[in-house]
């Protein structure tokens, strides 16, 4: 028994170094001084003298501030949007009978079934199309980035789980009370399922905060680019210096890491509801 | 149930995520097809009717073969790696351990970080005077061109892909073993069956829907690989790990070949469809529906 403890131990602490080893050295390159060698071999994984000289000069050399509040900002709206747009189209699907709710279910669902690289080059001339690029202006430029992504099956089915675990006596209290039908949506069914929106919340930034495809497709100016985006730049200007590289990456995980060692259970379970997601 | 709403209310909350879906992702379902008939290389403003002649290039193309054999490459060596770790990964983390909820923090960490930071992590890792060829060197071997090296270039992204989805898995798998009831082991124990045993004999069966949805999502997944590539070797060298969304994505936002690319997109979305009909029926269509 002991020894199946040990050995449990030992195994997974390999599995864990393994997993979080590579972030571990880019921040020990991150905070190497320019003096110190970060090519020597034996590696050296505790620096000589550890500076943030890579982060200032990161910060000085490339609009990095503009970066993170680009990301922010386009994480902010994409989540408000999910949320909002989601948990109207799922109370329909959830609570009412209407003509056609087979059809919309099914073709929400058949959405999950088609990968956005499918698509990709339609959506980008749909962008075009609308002047929602941020060679129109940097609000126009703003709106392409975000309003593909404004909601999704995944948020709607979880809203949708979420809603059919209300008990239906509440609801009908509620008329009884002389409620209308988005009052009963705002002040019963909102407030019922917090969770579920704190879910699709962490989900949304998660997604949003990391996404790099669609960002390196539609921004032509560098004031405008996310940091994945600001990363990918950043890697080509200074292609030799490691140092920089490291600097800037770690930088762009700090508010990511934050959030999930604070929020750790709703990312877990999350994950198993958005296991359809794909 | 009282009906406390009038017939078109229904619609009225599906219509703001209607639209959306509708414009941003129905009218470029349908218009992707369409692209596929048309060729931009004259002039990127007013497309030409080429009829099936993207396809008859695409068809004829070293380049398009190469990068669907790299991405079938891809299919083969990450999907099983990715169905299997994690299962074991989360039978360690589902016993009674000592600071076992650290373990699975930690392995959880590389999926929340963004793939450009995982690939800028993995791509110093695998620089030719890089802490792995330090450690190859202590082996006595010679030094490896992780990402040069083009027999060697299409792995090595591939770890980075399997690295980072490991702790997602790990949580699906960790989610249905709760569900495995425990005295289905106390039988196995009283059968004399060891821990290997018990988990071939009870867990796998058991987690059969969960394994075949892990196999679904991990291998649409794998058909769909790009920022990695972009980030550690930008399909190189020789094309040795382009596969078929980067070369959509050059053919497409590089060269601005867009009807080109949409044929190849057209492909791809066979591809995805197919391999979702087959991982259902090989599982059992009807379990995998009750998951999903």
């Amino acid at each position: 028994m002991k020894l199946r403890k040990a050995l449990s131990h030992i195994f997974l602490i390999f599995i864990s170094i393994i997993s979080i080893g590579p972030f571990i050295w880019l921040l020990s390159t991150a905070i190497k001084s320019p003096d110190e060698n970060i090519f020597q071999y034996p590696p050296n994984f505790i620096p000589e003298s550890p500076t943030l000289i890579n982060f200032i000069d990161v910060w000085n050399k490339v609009p990095f501030d503009a970066y993170i509040i680009n990301s922010f900002i386009v994480a902010i709206f994409t989540i408000i949007l999910n949320l909002v747009l989601s948990a109207l189209a799922a109370y329909p699907l959830a609570r009412m009978n209407f003509k056609g709710k087979n059809f919309i279910f099914y073709a929400i669902l058949a959405t999950i079934m088609i990968p956005f690289q499918v698509i990709m080059i339609p959506v980008y001339l749909m962008v075009l199309r609308l002047g929602m690029v941020d060679s129109v202006s940097n609000i126009a430029g703003f709106a392409g980035l975000i309003l593909p992504f404004a909601v999704n099956a995944f948020g709607i089915f979880l809203m949708r789980q979420a809603f059919l675990g209300i008990p239906k006596e509440l609801e009908e209290a509620a008329v009884i009370d002389g409620c209308n039908t988005f009052d009963i949506w705002w002040r019963i069914f909102i407030p019922l399922t917090k969770p579920a929106l704190a879910t699709l919340a962490i989900f949304t930034f998660v997604g949003a905060w990391s996404e790099f495809l669609w960002p390196s497709i539609v921004l032509t100016k560098q004031e405008m680019y996310t940091l994945p985006v600001g990363l990918t730049h950043l890697q080509g200007v200074f292609s030799a210096n490691w140092r920089y590289i490291a600097a800037g990456a770690i930088m762009s995980i700090i508010p990511i890491l934050a959030l999930f060692l604070a929020l750790q259970r709703y990312f877990i379970s999350g994950t198993t509801q958005g296991a359809v997601k794909g | 149930m009282i009906r406390h709403y009038k017939p078109f209310v229904p619609y009225l909350f599906l219509i703001p995520a209607g639209i959306v879906l509708l414009v941003f992702f129905f009218i470029p379902f349908f218009e992707s097809f369409l692209l596929s008939f048309q060729s931009y290389r004259h002039n990127i403003y007013s497309p030409e009717w080429v009829g099936l002649a993207n396809y008859v290039e695409l068809f004829s193309s070293p380049v398009f073969y190469k990068t669907m054999i790299n991405t079938f490459i891809y299919l083969v060596v990450a999907v099983p790696v990715l169905v299997v770790l994690p299962l074991i990964i989360a039978i360690f983390v589902n016993q009674k351990l000592r600071g076992v909820s650290i373990y699975r923090t930690l392995i959880y960490i590389p999926v929340i970080v963004s793939i450009v930071v995982a690939g800028i992590a993995w791509k110093w890792l695998y620089a030719s005077n890089g802490i792995l060829n330090y450690i190859i060197s202590l082996l006595n071997l010679p030094a490896i061109g992780w990402l040069t090296d083009p027999n060697v270039a299409l792995y090595s992204v591939i770890v980075v892909t399997v690295w980072k989805g490991i702790g997602y898995y790990m949580v699906i798998y960790m989610a249905a073993l709760t569900a495995v009831p425990r005295d289905l082991y106390e039988a196995a124990d009283i059968d004399g069956a060891n821990e290997v045993h018990k988990h071939i004999a009870v867990t796998i069966p058991y987690l059969k829907p969960t394994i075949a949805l892990v196999s679904i999502i991990s291998s649409i997944s794998a058909m769909k690989v790009f920022v990695e590539i972009y980030v550690m070797t930008n399909g190189g060298p020789m094309n040795a790990s382009k596969t078929i969304v980067y070369y959509i994505y050059q053919r497409a936002f590089e060269n601005l070949e867009l009807g080109y690319a949409s044929a190849a997109g057209v492909v791809l979305l066979i591809i995805v469809m197919i391999l979702s009909i087959i991982n259902m029926k090989f599982f059992e269509g009807d379990k995998t529906a009750q998951i999903v």
